[in-house]
């Protein structure tokens, strides 16, 4: 048996637990990965040439938004707001959080391009009304629909490393265990892209619109519950500091946070629920959508937590 | 010029738990109420009656392969040229954090200001000439400050003679702060 009292040490936010981030840090990766699925699958809309207003194309003036709010929520999260701009005085090669300020910073202006280029396919003749007012814009317009493709190539490259980094950003971190495992960026791709196609569910007009992006989903969610479980795996199978972080779902304090609310209400009901209703059953269609985005927002914040308590030193 | 790298070596068999090199780096370095640099661990193993109880003064291990200055997305947090001494620059920091989460020994804090902070090695000392506020204070004179990499320094030497262990060797940040055992 070890024993440790610790004198004199009661940082705040460090001490007993890690608790450095809070709400803001889980918000932003869950609408980071938000973001990324809607211009992914806005892209590949786009170079599918599909027409007909379609949702996904719709729905990629939504990205910079998101992600407005989600790099406002990390802007809260800073504990000194008035230096924010020096992310932009350094580009650090070997910091995940380096790497997604700048990624960000471009996915931006390529996410705009495209909506614009888009926009008189995907809102019809309510956007033409629109652009009509704003005779500043036409040659902005010309120049994008005509890049339409390059930018949706370009598009596709920036919203899979924005997925993905939301992840890296996490397991880079080899001091807490729980997050120290690379399917992290796999796993937050999948449930971001996932996220966006229930997004574009409840977006959808027609049941024919809808179908594609269920059927889309449930193959997320499968996927998504293999790296779970992969994850889990990993660490059960890695070093001493591993399985010990977890413990944490296998029976520790964790436990029903993970199994009952991440995978079971996150992940297995809206994927039963998919499941139903593509075999025919008529359930109201924004309840399994709901519930993906739900899941996908509570998995950022239960991996967030997780992370922080677990450590390498025993106390 | 040539690289120093900087260490602090501990007695734990001298170490009495009395805390006062926590008391020295707060008046030292100015460390606001409720926050600390340093702090002592004392670490009970056995089953009564047979116990053994360890103090330990720990701090920024000043890491050799340091993650909070790898995770640092402004700079801010890097390595003092010449030596292995980790430290901040307020003027960089944007209190994002990154740094506290890569740091295996939990041993930075945000300052109310809003920067992160952390031991220096007393770096303003050192520089003319004198320990670290820690090893001056300590009344056992448990800690030596000095350069491992040069063969005739009082750690090098007690690294030499005398056994040794660091804290979580394993998190593979090669700390430089070493207990004597
Ligand atoms: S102990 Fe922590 S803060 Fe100090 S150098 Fe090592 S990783 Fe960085
Ligand atoms: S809190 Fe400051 S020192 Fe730490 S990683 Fe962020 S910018 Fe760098």
């Amino acid at each position: 048996m070890e024993e440790f009292v610790i004198t004199q040490k009661a940082n705040p936010h460090i001490d007993p637990g890690l608790a450095i981030w809070g709400w803001e840090v889980p918000v932003y990766l869950f609408l980071g990965g938000l973001a990324a699925g809607l211009l992914l699958l806005g892209a590949v809309s786009v170079l599918r040439a599909e027409t007909d207003r379609p949702a996904a194309q719709r729905l990629l003036g939504l990205v910079t938004p998101i992600l407005g709010i989600g790099m406002g929520a990390l802007f809260l999260d800073l504990e000194h707001k008035l230096h924010v701009w020096r992310f932009y005085t350094a580009f650090q090669v070997t910091a995940p959080m380096s790497w997604g300020s700048w990624i960000l910073l471009f996915a931006v202006p390529v996410n705009l391009l495209l909506a614009l280029g888009t926009a008189g396919n995907a809102f019809g003749p309510g956007f033409r009304a629109f652009a009509d007012r704003l005779p500043a814009l036409a040659p902005l317009e010309a120049w994008a629909i005509a890049r339409r493709r390059p930018l949706a190539w370009l598009s596709v490259a920036i919203a899979v490393a924005v997925g993905i980094y939301t992840g890296i950003l996490l397991s880079a971190y080899g001091a807490r265990p729980f997050w120290n495992s690379a399917i992290l960026g796999p796993l937050f791709l999948t449930s971001g892209v996932s996220a966006a196609a229930a997004a574009l569910q409840l977006a959808a007009r027609t049941h024919g619109e809808r179908l594609p992006f269920e059927r889309l989903d449930v193959g997320l969610l499968v996927i998504e519950l293999l790296l779970m479980g992969l994850l889990v795996v990993t660490l059960v199978s890695g070093p001493l500091q591993a399985q010990r972080a977890a413990d944490l779902v296998l029976g520790g304090p964790m436990t029903v946070y993970f199994w009952v609310f991440v995978v079971g209400l996150g992940v297995l009901l809206p994927l039963s629920l998919e499941t139903f209703q593509l075999r025919g059953y008529r359930l109201p269609v924004f309840v399994a959508p709901a519930f993906v985005l739900m899941g996908s927002l509570v998995f950022r914040f239960f991996i967030v937590e997780a992370g922080q308590v677990t450590t390498w030193i025993a106390y | 010029m040539k690289t120093r790298r900087y260490a602090i070596v501990i007695d734990t068999l001298r170490c009495i738990g009395c805390a006062d090199c926590v008391v020295a780096c707060k008046t030292e370095n100015e460390v606001p109420e409720g926050y600390c640099r340093d702090w002592i661990t004392e670490a009970t193993t056995g089953t009564f009656p047979e116990l053994h109880t360890e103090y330990r003064s720990e701090r920024c291990n000043h890491c050799s392969n340091p993650p909070c200055v790898h995770a640092c997305p402004t700079g801010a947090s890097f390595v003092a040229d010449g030596s292995n001494v980790t430290l901040v620059d307020p003027e960089l920091c944007t209190g994002c954090k990154s740094c506290i989460a890569a740091c295996p020994y939990d041993a930075r804090f945000v300052l109310p200001e809003g920067y992160v902070s952390k031991c220096t090695f007393c770096m303003h000392r050192v520089e003319v000439g004198l320990d670290p506020a820690c090893v001056s204070a300590c009344p056992t004179r448990c800690m030596a400050f000095g350069d491992c990499n040069d063969p005739d320094s009082e750690v090098s030497r007690l690294l030499r003679t005398r056994t040794w262990k660091v804290i979580a060797p394993e998190a593979g940040t090669e700390p430089n702060v070493y207990y004597l055992t």
